[in-house]
């Protein structure tokens, strides 16, 4: 799976690459296009020392671990959100004729290596954030965790995404309030958002396990919202548990598509 | 090497059910070249993508080289080759020998095999000069060269054609036909082709299936095709009959 | 949405632009399950950028001149301008057409390009107002609670800082689709002119809070006419005629620049054939 997947994306990047003044170009604004979500971090601790009691570099922290897990599936990931441009223009099919999983191909479909520039903006900023915050190495460990369960997690949510447009074809957009949603949703700490909305991406959609779980223990942090301690280490439960429901729902998705030819 | 029976697929459009194939049955035995025919909306295209697993049928079976397309269809992927007409089967924005290097990992075909079979097809498709050219750039009838050839480099027992020849010209169409008659005799592979070229029937094929609202109309050779129309009927004719004909009972 | 028929006697009556208008409107109104499912993305990230404000006024109340309540609401408002002023960039569809050779016959038309493609893109920012932007708003008023500007006056105001918005916007996205007439790969300028958009229009956060020099600059500059000034007006926080005179300002530049832009590319298309 893995052989094929890296033979579609190597593909993909050898012809992208025929043109490397764009590819270039493209790497350098796709990391200009994520720093703006940090700009405005900057911005809003240009006018405050603390934000919901967490400080800047806390929050870049939370920022790096999610962008981090969230470019790496933009990367990997995210062209699955192509299903219903798919249909409608009735290449799916395409997917289904070929002997590997249709995910998989949909995943790698035009797979976009400048997207690379992203990843390492993500990566520079939870460096430096880790760097700057003195944080008790013994709960280190707890950082590439949480990136790897943030990956699943935004993994599934992406297909997900691709499964809801087997039904919601004329509608795609709507599921970048969940994708994209869920990244701008994990770069803050969840103090600040209405309880209500902390639960359910808690016990409904588990987003607060990307980063704000994982998190407050490598940070060393107690929930500001009261949740207990063994809350902390369920983050890898929680994303296997979404990515069995996103595989569920991408072959209900399938069996839909197949149903109904379109 | 195909089976349906009793194979029907149903829709629901607007809350009432729309049989788009009912109680089809028919086998195509190895080796055989088979032209599937029909008015527009009559069920070819319901019925090929019943045979490549793209659509599950509602009700009786479905056998292609022994595997049930619904539940294996992954399995079946390597043993049949399908080409769309309409649409390519090939990567839009990618060079044509990259679409194959893509394929032969796809299909897991061994690079020694996966060389000649190519050089093969290269030949006689006559791919040389556009090979490194992407898809997006080719003519038409360049285009359904490459399918064709991205259609049969895993050596596949079954191909499925659908409408390989609409929009070509006078020129890439007899190539093509050429090309398919000689890989039916030389290699016995098992051809379905629909079309509405009747001259894609009369050159190719020496059984032909008439389908029309869902089920069969007529299942045989060419001769007995012409013989349930009247002495000095072209063949445009005897279908237009059997289109209209059906139509009215 | 149905098609009336329009007869011609009824054409000549109406305009030529009023009908561009009215198509561009149309033309739009067709995609409605997109547009409801735009309204709910739009809607979705204006109530978690409204947390994000939330916290920071929480921590610094009255900043920027803005109660927390003023900050919910230009937050929703921002929200509500994204379709209809098209902030992450394109809605002209005059790329496509300069690839395709297609603008040569956009160019031998006797209405000016310029002005054509603005009538038609007034009347896709007016239906995007309704299906986008009314939406978010609504939600920002059930959800927190929003500021309604009261008086005419200040309606009066906001919809003509709107209006002009709209325009401005129009010039800058007008410029950036021209610019591909000389450009091989024109994704690069239209990711640009997306972050350019984004940061300095005060789409992301209000350009008072910018630090120091940056904020000042940020005011000065076309983009603020897109976002900020509209959103102050609509709050009561801006003198409404030197608003409005900043935005006709850039509003009459850009039209300008693409008007010299226009001449440009008929130059290179009618003259050197593409």
């Amino acid at each position: 799976m893995v052989s094929i997947y890296a033979r579609l994306a190597w593909t993909w990047t050898r012809a992208a690459a025929a043109y490397p003044g764009s590819f270039v170009l493209m790497i350098v604004l796709g990391f200009a296009t994520t720093a703006l979500d940090v700009a405005v971090i900057l911005v809003v601790f240009a006018n405050t020392t603390t934000l919901a009691g967490f400080s800047r570099d806390e929050v870049l922290f939370l920022y790096g671990t999610a962008s981090l897990a969230f470019t790496v599936c933009d990367m990997f990931v995210s062209n699955i959100d192509r299903v219903s441009q798919h249909i409608k223009a009735g290449t799916f099919d395409t997917f289904l004729i070929r002997p590997v999983s249709a995910w998989l191909q949909l995943c790698a479909d035009r797979f976009n290596a400048n997207r690379i520039g992203r990843v390492l903006q993500a990566g520079l900023v939870l460096g430096y954030a880790v760097a700057a915050l003195d944080l008790d190495w013994r709960r280190a460990w707890m950082i590439p965790v949480m990136v790897i369960t943030g990956i699943v997690i935004f993994s599934a949510l992406w297909t997900l995404a691709g499964a809801v447009q087997f039904v919601l074809t004329d509608a795609p957009e709507l599921v970048n309030a969940f994708t994209y949603g869920g990244h701008q949703l994990t770069q803050y700490p969840l103090s600040i958002y209405a309880r209500d909305l902390v639960r359910s991406v808690t016990y409904v959609l588990p987003l607060a396990f990307v980063n704000w779980q994982p998190g407050l223990y490598a940070l060393g942090r107690d929930d500001p919202l009261g949740t207990p301690e063994f809350m902390r280490f369920l983050g890898p439960a929680a994303a296997l548990a979404l990515a069995l429901a996103a595989a569920l729902a991408w072959r209900q998705g399938i069996r839909h598509y197949r149903s109904t030819g379109s | 090497m195909i089976e349906l029976d009793r194979a029907g697929r149903s829709f629901k459009v607007q809350r009432s059910l729309v049989h788009a194939v009912r109680d089809l049955s028919f086998t195509v035995s190895p080796g055989e070249f088979v032209g599937y025919l029909g008015p527009n909306g009559a069920g070819k295209s319901t019925t090929i993508k019943m045979l490549c697993g793209i659509l599950t049928p509602t009700s009786g079976t479905v056998r292609v080289a022994g595997l049930d397309p619904s539940r294996k269809r992954t399995t079946l992927a390597r043993r049949i080759g399908v080409v769309f007409g309409q649409r390519t089967t090939l990567w839009w924005d990618l060079p044509l020998a990259d679409s194959f290097e893509l394929i032969r990992h796809l299909y897991k075909v061994d690079r020694a095999a996966f060389r000649s079979r190519l050089a093969e097809l290269a030949d006689t498709l006559d791919l040389g000069a556009f090979i490194r050219t992407p898809v997006r750039q080719l003519s038409l009838g360049q285009r359904m060269r490459g399918d064709l050839a991205a259609a049969l480099l895993h050596a596949p027992d079954v191909l499925v054609l659908d409408e390989p020849t609409i929009g070509l010209d006078v020129v890439s169409k007899a190539g093509i036909r050429d090309f398919l008659k000689r890989l039916n005799a030389e290699r016995g592979t098992t051809v379905l082709l629909t079309t509405h070229d009747l001259g894609d029937i009369e050159r190719l094929c020496r059984r032909v299936m008439l389908i029309d609202h869902g089920s069969l109309a007529f299942d045989g050779t060419l001769g007995d095709l012409m013989a349930t129309a009247p002495d000095q009927s072209s063949i445009e004719d005897v279908v237009a009959r059997l289109y209209t004909g059906s139509g009215a009972t | 949405m149905g098609h009336r028929v329009i007869t011609p006697r009824r054409c000549k009556t109406i305009p030529l632009y009023a009908r561009l208008v009215r198509y561009g409107f149309r033309k739009h109104a067709t995609y409605v399950a997109a547009a409801l499912a735009g309204a709910f993305t739009n809607s979705v990230f204006g109530i978690l950028r409204a947390y994000i404000l939330i916290a920071l006024w929480q921590a610094r109340p009255g900043l920027a001149g803005y109660d927390i309540t003023d900050a919910i609401t230009y937050c929703f408002v921002t929200q509500a301008f994204i379709a209809p002023m098209q902030l992450f960039g394109g809605g002209l569809g005059i790329p496509e057409r300069i690839r395709s050779g297609d603008i040569a016959l956009d160019l031998v038309r006797p209405a000016p390009l310029q002005a054509w493609t603005l009538a038609e893109d007034v009347g896709r920012a007016a239906y995007l107002f309704l299906a986008r932007g009314i939406p978010p708003m609504l939600v920002g008023a059930v959800v927190f609670g929003v500021v309604v500007p009261g008086g005419p006056g200040r309606w009066v105001a906001f919809l003509t800082g709107f209006a002009l918005a709209i325009v401005v916007s129009f010039g800058w996205r007008y410029l950036i689709a021209l610019s591909v007439c000389w450009l091989v790969d024109d994704r690069g300028v239209a990711v640009l002119s997306m972050v350019l958009t984004t940061f300095f229009s005060g789409m992301m956060v209000p350009l008072h809070i910018f630090p120091g020099w940056l904020a000042d600059v940020a005011r000065s500059l076309p983009w603020a006419a897109m976002v900020q000034l509209p959103t102050d007006l609509y709050l009561g926080k801006a003198p409404v005629m030197e608003t409005l005179a900043f935005q006709a300002f850039w509003a009459a530049v850009l039209l300008g620049l693409g008007a010299l832009g226009t001449r440009a590319i008929r130059h290179k298309v009618v003259i050197q054939g593409g």
